[in-house]
C-alpha cells in the first residue's frame, strides 16, 4: 500500500489501513533510534520547517529529532521571533514559508483548524502537530503505536481516558483513533470538561472515575490545565485529585495487564500519583520514544515517497 | 412628474392584493386604480412602468444592518449600503450605531442623514446607541438623537450588561415613544466561544456558544419591559429558548417584538466546515431544532421580522484563523431570495413574507408605509420566477463574506423605488 495523502492535518481523515501502515512503518523506524549511529540518509536535502506558534517543548524536539535521523534539514521557528509579532497575518506568513521551498512544514497553533488553512493554501506537505483544542494527530498515532506495542493490537481493548476532555486535542484524536480501530473508550472528567455531544466522536461517558477504569485495559490521564482553574471548571486541585486522580487504588479496578499513559506534560500529585506514573504498569517515557519514531513515520510518508526507508 | 406603474400584483397586506396600478406624482402615490378605470393620459411629463409578471409591495425596510461609515469605510460606507440595499430590494435601512464613532450624538446621526441623502440608495434610518460609546455606563442623549432622526436605540454588538442601566434606558425610551433594539447576549456565557455550543463545535475543536447566553438575556429584558412597559425588539434571534420565552411574554401582553435573519432559518452548526469564516456570525448559526424553531416562530407570527444584519468585513479580517476572524456576514443582496425559499417551501404565504420585511418593520420604526395616496411613493418590485445563483462576486456591498455563494434561489428584486425614483432595476 503507498501512502497517498499530501498532509496530516487530524486522525478523522485517515481511514484504519493508513493508519496501520503509519504504525507499521513507524515500528520500522523505531529500529533506527535504537543503533549507535542512529541516522539514515533517506530524506537528506529535504526541508522541514518547524512552525511552532504555541509553547511546546517535546512535540517540537521529538518533530526536530525525527528529521535529523532522517537526514533532513530542520528550521525551527517560533511565534516570538516570527513576523506574526509584528502582525504579520498567518497566510502571509505561511505564503513565505512556501516560497522558501520547503518539504513539509510541521505546525502548532493555538487556533483549532489553522493547519486546514494553511493546507489549503501551500502545496508543499503539512503535520498538523496540534491546533487548538481540535486535533493532535501524531499524538494520537504515537498512542497506538505504543498500545499497539504492548498490547498485540488495539481492536478489542477498553481505553479509560480521564482529565480535561473539553479543551484537550489529544482526547479528541485519541477517541477518534483508538474508535477506529476498534477500542472501545469510555472517558470521565467532572461535567465542566465534557463537551456536547463528545459521544458523536465514538466514545462513551462513564458515570465515575471507578466505572471509567474498572476493567480498563489502558488508562489514559490527562493534563489537568492549571492555567484554566480560573475558568471555575473545578474548585481546587484538592478535590480534582481525589474524585479523578489516578491512584493505585484505583488503577487495582483496571485490566490486571493494565496500561498506564498520559500524553505530558504531568501534574503529579493531581491527576496522576507519582507511584502509578513511575510503576511498573506505566509506558509513559515509552511514548515519548516511540514519539520519535512515529514522527520520522510520518516525515518518511509524506515526503520520502515509496522508498524503503533504509535504502537510499 | 407622474409615473403609472401597471400590470403588477400589488400586494400590500391588509390593504390592498389585486392587479393594481400604481399612479405616483413626484415623490408621493397618487392613486391606486384598477384596471377598469380611466388612465390618466401620456404627456410629455408622464412615464408608464410595464411591470407584468413582478409582484409590487410595499418598500422592505431592512432594520438591522451596519454600514460601517463613520469609521470603518473599508468595508462599507453608507452609500455602498444603502446601493446594497437598493438592489437587495429594500427602501429603507436602519443603520446600528457601532460605527467609529459610535452614533451616540445628534452631530453623527446628522452626519449619517447627510451622506444617506447624498447616497441615493435606501433610505437609512440610523438608529442611536442607548449608551454613551456604547460602553454601557452611561445614557446618550437620546431625545438630542430623537430630534436628529434616529428611529430606535441600541448598543447593538453588545448587551448592555448593567441591569439597572437597562432598566433605565428602558424608562426613558418609553417617555420618549422610541424602541430599544436588545443585542441579547450574556457575555459571561460566551467566554470566547467562536460557533453554536454542541456536536459540530465539539468535533473541531471550537469553543461554543450554548443557546442560553441568548436566551438568559432575553428573559431579563422581557422582565424589564413587563417592569417599565417600554418597547422591546429582540434583534437576531436564532434559538428554541429565546423563541419560547417570546411567546409566552406576548401571550401576556408584554411590549416586544422580535427578528430573525435568514441565515438562522436557511442553515445550522452543521453546515460550519472546514474552518471556513464566512460561517462565523453572532448569535451562530444554530442546531437543526433551533432552525425548526424558528421557521415555526416565524410561521406562527412569534417572529415579527426578517433583518439581515448585513456585517460587512473586508477579507483580511474573515482570512483568519476561524477564532481570530471577525463574527458576520453580509446580508442585503442575498435576504430576499433566501427569505422567499420560506414562501415556496409553505413554511409562510408571500402576504405574510411581506408583513415580516415592510410592514411590521415599519410599524416597529412608527412609519407608515401603505400603499395609499399621499404616502411617499417607497416601494418594491419583485420578480418571483427568476432563477439564478448567488454570486458574491456581483454585490455591490463592498464586501464580500457570505455563506451562500453558489447557492441556488428562486425570486430577486426587480425594482426598487424611493421618493419615486427608481434606485435599482430595469427603470432606474
Amino acid at each position: 500500500m503507498r501512502f497517498t495523502k499530501k498532509d496530516i492535518l487530524d486522525i478523522h481523515s485517515l481511514d484504519p489501513a493508513e493508519i496501520t501502515l503509519i504504525l507499521d512503518t513507524a515500528m520500522g523506524m523505531k529500529e533506527i533510534s535504537q543503533r549507535p549511529v542512529k541516522k539514515v540518509p533517506t530524506l537528506r536535502g529535504k526541508t522541514i520547517v518547524l512552525f511552532f506558534q504555541e509553547p511546546s517543548t517535546r512535540t517540537k524536539l521529538s518533530f526536530e529529532i525525527a528529521a535529523k535521523r532522517l537526514s533532513a534539514d530542520s528550521v525551527a521557528i517560533a511565534k516570538s521571533g516570527s513576523s506574526m509579532a509584528k502582525g504579520e497575518t498567518l497566510m502571509d506568513t505561511v505564503k513565505n514559508l512556501e516560497a522558501m521551498k520547503p518539504d513539509v512544514i510541521v505546525m502548532r497553533h493555538a487556533s483549532s483548524g489553522a493547519a486546514y488553512l494553511v493546507a489549503n493554501r501551500v502545496n508543499c506537505s503539512v503535520i498538523n502537530a496540534g491546533d487548538g483544542i481540535h486535533a493532535h494527530p501524531s499524538q494520537a498515532l504515537l498512542d497506538m503505536m505504543s498500545v499497539r506495542e504492548k498490547k498485540g493490537c488495539i481492536k478489542g481493548l477498553k481505553l479509560a481516558m480521564i482529565g480535561d476532555i473539553a479543551h484537550s486535542r489529544v482526547a479528541r484524536s485519541d477517541i477518534i483513533g483508538f474508535s477506529k480501530m476498534g477500542a472501545r473508550v469510555s472517558v470521565c472528567a467532572p461535567q465542566t470538561m465534557i463537551p456536547a455531544g463528545i459521544e458523536a466522536l465514538g466514545c462513551t461517558v462513564a458515570s465515575s472515575m471507578e466505572a471509567c477504569v474498572a476493567d480498563a485495559d489502558v488508562i489514559m490521564m490527562l493534563r489537568i490545565q492549571k492555567e484554566r482553574m480560573t475558568d471555575v471548571l473545578f474548585p481546587s486541585e484538592r478535590e480534582y485529585a481525589g474524585r479523578f486522580g489516578l491512584n493505585s487504588q484505583r488503577v487495582a479496578l483496571a485490566h490486571k495487564d493494565v496500561t498506564i499513559m498520559h500524553p505530558g506534560p504531568m501534574n503529579r500529585g493531581v491527576e496522576i500519583s507519582s507511584d502509578v506514573a513511575d510503576g511498573k504498569y506505566s509506558m509513559i517515557l515509552d511514548q515519548v520514544t516511540n514519539g520519535v519514531a512515529l514522527r520520522m513515520a510520518l516525515y518518511y510518508l509524506v515526503a520520502g515517497g515509496s522508498r524503503h526507508a533504509d535504502t537510499d | 412628474m407622474r409615473t403609472l406603474i401597471k400590470g403588477a400584483r400589488v400586494l400590500d397586506p391588509g390593504n390592498v392584493d389585486g392587479y393594481k396600478s400604481i399612479l405616483i406624482n413626484g415623490q408621493t402615490i397618487e392613486a391606486v386604480l384598477d384596471p377598469a378605470d380611466v388612465m390618466p393620459e401620456n404627456g410629455t411629463d408622464f412615464k408608464v412602468i410595464d411591470a407584468t409578471g413582478l409582484v409590487l409591495v410595499p418598500g422592505l425596510m431592512d432594520i438591522h444592518v451596519h454600514l460601517r461609515e463613520p469609521g470603518h469605510e473599508y468595508k462599507e460606507t453608507i452609500a455602498t449600503g444603502a446601493a446594497a440595499a437598493a438592489r437587495g430590494g429594500f427602501t429603507a435601512v436602519c443603520a446600528m450605531p457601532n460605527t467609529r464613532p459610535v452614533n451616540d450624538n445628534s452631530q453623527v446621526t446628522a452626519f449619517i442623514l447627510g451622506k444617506a441623502k447624498a447616497a441615493k440608495g435606501a433610505r437609512v434610518y440610523p438608529v442611536g446607541a442607548v449608551t454613551k460609546g456604547s460602553a454601557g455606563t452611561q445614557l446618550s442623549e437620546i431625545q438630542d438623537m430623537q430630534q436628529a432622526g434616529i428611529k430606535a436605540v441600541s448598543d447593538d454588538g453588545r448587551p448592555v450588561e448593567n441591569a439597572q442601566i437597562m432598566r433605565r434606558a428602558l424608562e426613558y425610551c418609553r417617555g420618549l415613544s422610541i424602541p430599544v433594539f436588545v443585542h441579547a447576549e450574556d457575555l459571561s456565557l460566551v467566554n470566547g466561544g467562536a460557533m453554536n455550543e454542541g456536536p459540530p463545535a465539539t468535533f473541531q475543536g471550537i469553543p461554543g456558544i450554548p443557546n442560553a447566553a441568548e436566551a438568559v438575556m432575553v428573559a431579563r429584558d422581557i422582565l424589564l419591559s413587563r417592569l417599565t412597559g417600554a418597547h422591546v425588539h429582540f434583534c437576531h434571534i436564532s434559538c428554541e429558548e429565546s423563541i419560547d420565552l417570546i411567546r409566552k411574554a406576548k401571550h401576556q401582553g408584554i411590549r416586544v417584538t422580535c427578528e430573525t435573519a435568514p441565515h438562522y432559518f436557511t442553515l445550522t452548526d452543521a453546515d460550519v466546515k472546514g474552518y471556513d469564516a464566512c460561517f462565523k456570525m453572532n448569535p451562530p448559526l444554530r442546531s437543526e431544532k433551533d432552525r425548526q424553531a424558528v421557521i415555526q416562530g416565524l410561521a406562527d407570527g412569534t417572529i415579527d421580522v426578517i433583518a439581515s444584519d448585513h456585517a460587512p468585513h473586508s477579507k483580511e479580517e474573515k482570512d483568519l484563523e476561524f477564532d481570530r476572524a471577525a463574527f458576520g456576514i453580509v446580508g442585503l443582496e442575498t435576504s430576499l431570495p433566501l427569505s422567499l425559499k420560506l414562501v415556496q417551501n409553505n413554511h409562510l404565504t408571500l402576504e405574510n413574507l411581506i408583513l415580516k420585511m415592510a410592514k411590521n418593520p415599519a410599524k416597529i420604526l412608527g412609519i407608515n408605509n401603505d400603499i395609499t395616496p399621499g404616502n411617499p411613493a417607497d416601494l418594491s418590485l419583485i420578480d418571483l420566477k427568476e432563477k439564478g445563483v448567488i454570486d458574491p462576486s456581483r454585490f455591490v456591498s463592498k464586501s464580500r463574506n457570505t455563506p451562500f455563494a453558489g447557492m441556488t434561489v428562486q425570486g430577486r428584486a426587480a425594482a426598487t423605488m424611493v421618493d419615486g425614483n427608481f434606485v435599482f432595476g430595469l427603470w432606474a
